[in-house]
């Protein structure tokens, strides 16, 4: 069973494993860096749909039947789902994973939502509240954009420190088992921190205090420091953010530059892609924790990560009226 | 962490956030922008040279500019030189005609109703109730003027 250490953190104690994952892409990620660690790559960004919501959806839809094929187990033998995406109530996610029939609980944490279904998932499974939950999220660049900012074809410009939500999903299986698996062994769900910033188009800068707040969190419960981790990975930071995140912590004297990446520069060539500051979106953290992350897990090539699921909490309301952008980090101890 | 004020932060912030290249977003626009004028200019002078008059010329080249701009959008062209051109193409009126064609095109998909005439000002309709509000404004100044 599950215990907690110092104020925030909870540690497993029964090797909570990902017994399956998987990522399933659009094009530009395709066309990006992490192409070959993909399970698939959609070069339709409809994915055949007749509706951008509808396309997300599908994308989800996939990726979790994919994690289910390769954890060798089908839906019936996994009690809990835990999922979210960006979109008003989570659509993508019910519309997407209806047809699965499994016990659902809706997920909002923005883009932290893998690492928030990701934690949840693995401590029930840990508690033996369930034998096998999955995680799963998704983003969609098209259906963010028509939710949150312009249509498609409006002709705008973008600021250097705008991201570019990802088209992605991915999902992954838990369950205690035998077989040499990566494991969560650890999890400290975040604060919502705010430290006043309203530009929706530098997101990284909103969401690096709860990303830097989290992990000061987790390093002081657990007594570790950076050095003990092959690398410390947050979600959606992107250029801003992450270089943010390292000089807030220097402050506190703790170095993270050698072993940290963000997923939102992971994913793109942001020198070829006109991605600006990176990528963002539930899916862009998701799709890279689910392909070559763990994929050197399971090769033992990376053994210890800190997984930091980063996300901006706030709504085209919020933002109209005024309000700052809160931020929320979610952090995942995962181990081979 | 260790606390940090919120002004200090903004002030770390900004520093980390690179800036739009001013003098080259400039310089595009003055180009695109230029150009469309100048091929403004010319199709007025294309009308005129086959018998309309300066005001009709005027209202045609308007009307050849909203359709070209409409149909660049509607073919997924228009977004692509809008991202280089900037102000260039947002401040003629090929902006106005592409701010109210893309959300008509991106919200067919909630019906004909709420989604393409619901949505369709969208981005054009603060532009279109601000700009009448000035010009009564201006209006009724004019008009005052006038009466003495």
């Amino acid at each position: 069973m599950a215990r907690r250490i110092g104020n925030y953190t909870i540690i497993t104690e029964n090797k909570p494993k990902i017994q399956g994952f998987a990522s399933i892409v659009g094009k530009k990620e395709g066309d990006g860096p992490l192409s070959e660690y993909f399970d698939a790559v959609h070069d339709d960004t409809t994915l055949g749909q007749e509706s951008w919501e509808k396309a997300e959806s599908r994308l989800q839809q996939e990726a979790a039947e994919e994690a289910l094929k390769k954890a060798g187990v089908t839906e019936k033998d996994i009690q809990y789902i835990f999922a979210g995406d960006l979109l008003n109530q989570c659509i993508s996610s019910t519309f997407g994973l209806q047809s699965l029939n499994i016990p659902f609980l809706g997920q909002y944490g923005a883009c932290s939502t893998m690492a928030q279904t990701l934690g949840l998932a693995s401590l029930f499974v840990d508690s033996g509240a369930a034998q096998r939950c999955m995680a799963v999220t998704s983003s969609h660049f098209c259906s963010a954009e028509r939710q949150f900012r312009f249509p498609l074809e409006y002709g705008g410009q973008r600021t250097p420190t705008a991201q570019w939500t990802a088209t992605a999903s991915g999902a992954a299986v838990l369950a205690c088992g035998e077989k040499e698996r990566p494991y969560i062994s650890a999890v400290t769900f975040g604060r919502i921190c705010d430290l006043g910033i309203k530009d929706v188009a530098n997101m990284g800068a909103a969401m690096a205090p709860a990303a830097a707040q989290t992990l000061t969190d987790f390093l002081t419960d657990t007594q570790t420091c950076p050095s003990d981790y092959d690398v410390i990975l947050t979600g959606d930071l992107g250029a801003v953010g992450s270089h943010l995140l390292q000089e807030l912590l220097r402050r506190d004297g703790v170095e993270i530059a050698p072993y940290h990446n963000d997923c939102g520069l992971m994913l793109y060539d942001r020198e070829k892609q006109d991605v600006h500051a990176g990528g963002s979106g539930c899916g862009c953290s998701a799709a890279v924790l689910c392909s070559i992350i763990l994929k050197k897990m399971v090769q033992r090539k990376l053994t210890n990560v800190l997984f930091i699921g980063t996300g901006a909490l706030m709504s085209t309301t919020s933002s109209q009226q005024g309000e700052n952008i809160p931020g929320i980090a979610h952090l995942v101890c995962l181990k081979s | 962490m260790k606390k940090i004020a919120k002004e200090e932060y903004a002030e770390m912030a900004k520093r980390a956030s690179p800036k739009s290249h001013l003098v080259k977003n400039c310089l595009r626009a003055f180009a695109f922008g230029g150009a469309l004028c100048a091929a403004g200019q010319a199709l007025v002078n294309l009308y005129q040279s086959v018998g309309l008059e300066l005001q009709e010329a005027r209202a045609a080249v308007s009307i050849s500019l909203i359709g070209l701009s409409a149909l660049l959008t509607a073919l997924r062209v228009y977004d692509n030189i809008a991202r280089y051109a900037g102000a260039g193409t947002l401040v003629p009126i090929t902006g106005f005609a592409n701010s109210v064609v893309s959300p008509a095109m991106e919200f067919k998909s909630e019906g004909y109703v709420m989604g393409i005439g619901a949505k369709m000002f969208t981005i054009a309709g603060p532009v279109l109730v601000y700009g009448i509000v000035a010009s009564i404004l201006y209006g009724i100044i004019l008009y005052i003027i006038g009466l003495f």
